[in-house]
């Protein structure tokens, strides 16, 4: 349940941000190579902003699909299991470009 | 009611990386390596620690133990005197699953830095969430028993990802078990090609000196021939 810091954490960076105004809406991205459950998240982000200035607060999860630039042929490939290869060419030499995010990436206030 | 947005772009685990960057720093500054030792509960974290402790050549260690609960390890670990220093998750909710940089911070004073070479950080054992806290360790090095099955990389991927070191533990029951060893290390490549692994039994002692060897290593590393 590391959910639960991971929330304790989003909602000390949301308030930080809010400079005192309440927020009622946390947007989130979080990569599907990071061990996160959303609806982990969402419950533990519930107990995490009672009586904070999130408290009711929406948290919107975006999840970010791996995704890897092959560096041998330079196609951008979704990658959807182990092991990571290229759609195109089938190399395995690969830069991750996304689904690693756990990013606060805007809050609504 | 008028809304407004506000662009935050920050990572939700800044603040802990930000404190394991202050950690690794003390530990530069007092030229300890550290490992953050990682895996399922039972897999054999702190048998491997005994082993590998007493063959350590002239290298001084230390042990941070993270438990939720107890020093049953710590006191395992003391009867080999060696510098033991115990945290414990529990003062969090309801005993956090894993360590997190500011535990470890919390925990420096208490550390002998200037009289070890090696901080050796056993984790509070848990294959997922403690693969999501950086601590200000050097190398990360998990151990996965072979009686967990072949699976676990695939199942748990970012630990298997993350670490530089992978210890197959209990390799003394291939023979009793149907465990595939192949397809264990097929998967553990699919996860993490390359990654370096040692084949060992903290009960038979097997690849034992390896561990140690890799544990060495990592303080002083061997000179390239000229």
């Amino acid at each position: 349940m590391h959910e639960l810091a991971i929330a304790q954490s989003v909602v000390r960076i949301a308030e930080a941000h809010a400079e005192g105004r309440p927020v009622v809406g946390v947007n989130l991205k979080v990569g599907h190579l990071r061990q996160v459950m959303p609806s982990a998240l969402r419950f533990s982000f519930q107990l995490a902003s009672q009586g904070t200035a999130l408290d009711g607060a929406e948290l919107r999860i975006e999840e970010v699909p791996a995704a890897a630039r092959c560096r041998s042929c330079s196609l951008q490939t979704v990658l959807e299991a182990f092991p990571f290869e290229c759609a195109e060419c089938g190399g395995s030499d690969l830069e991750l470009v996304a689904g690693e995010e756990l990013l606060v990436e805007s809050i609504d206030v | 009611m008028h809304r407004t947005r506000i662009r935050v772009i920050e990572d939700a685990l800044d603040a802990n990386n930000t404190i394991a960057r202050a950690n690794r720093e003390d530990f530069d500054q007092a030229a300890v390596k550290v490992v953050n030792l990682m895996s399922a509960p039972g897999a054999g974290k702190t048998t491997l620690l005994e082993r590998a402790l007493p063959d350590l050549g002239g290298v001084r260690a230390g042990v941070l133990e993270g438990d939720v609960q107890g020093s049953y390890d710590a006191d395992r670990i003391v009867s080999l005197h060696v510098p033991v220093t115990q945290i414990n998750t529990d003062p969090g909710f309801g005993g956090e699953c894993h360590l997190d940089a500011n535990m470890v911070r919390s925990a420096i004073p208490a550390l002998p830095l200037q009289e070890i070479d090696l901080l050796l950080i056993e984790n509070v054992g848990n294959l997922v969430c403690p693969a999501e806290f950086r601590v200000g360790e050097d190398a990360r090095v998990m151990v996965s028993a072979i009686t967990e099955g072949e699976d676990k990389p695939l199942k748990y991927p970012l630990m298997f990802r993350t670490c530089e070191l992978v210890l197959v533990n209990k390799i003394d029951l291939l023979e009793h078990l149907d465990f595939d060893l192949d397809l264990f290390l097929h998967n553990l490549d699919a996860v993490h090609p390359g990654v370096p692994r040692l084949l060992v039994s903290a009960r038979t002692g097997e690849g034992v000196q390896e561990w140690s060897r890799w544990l060495t290593r990592l303080v002083m590393p061997v000179e390239a021939p000229v």
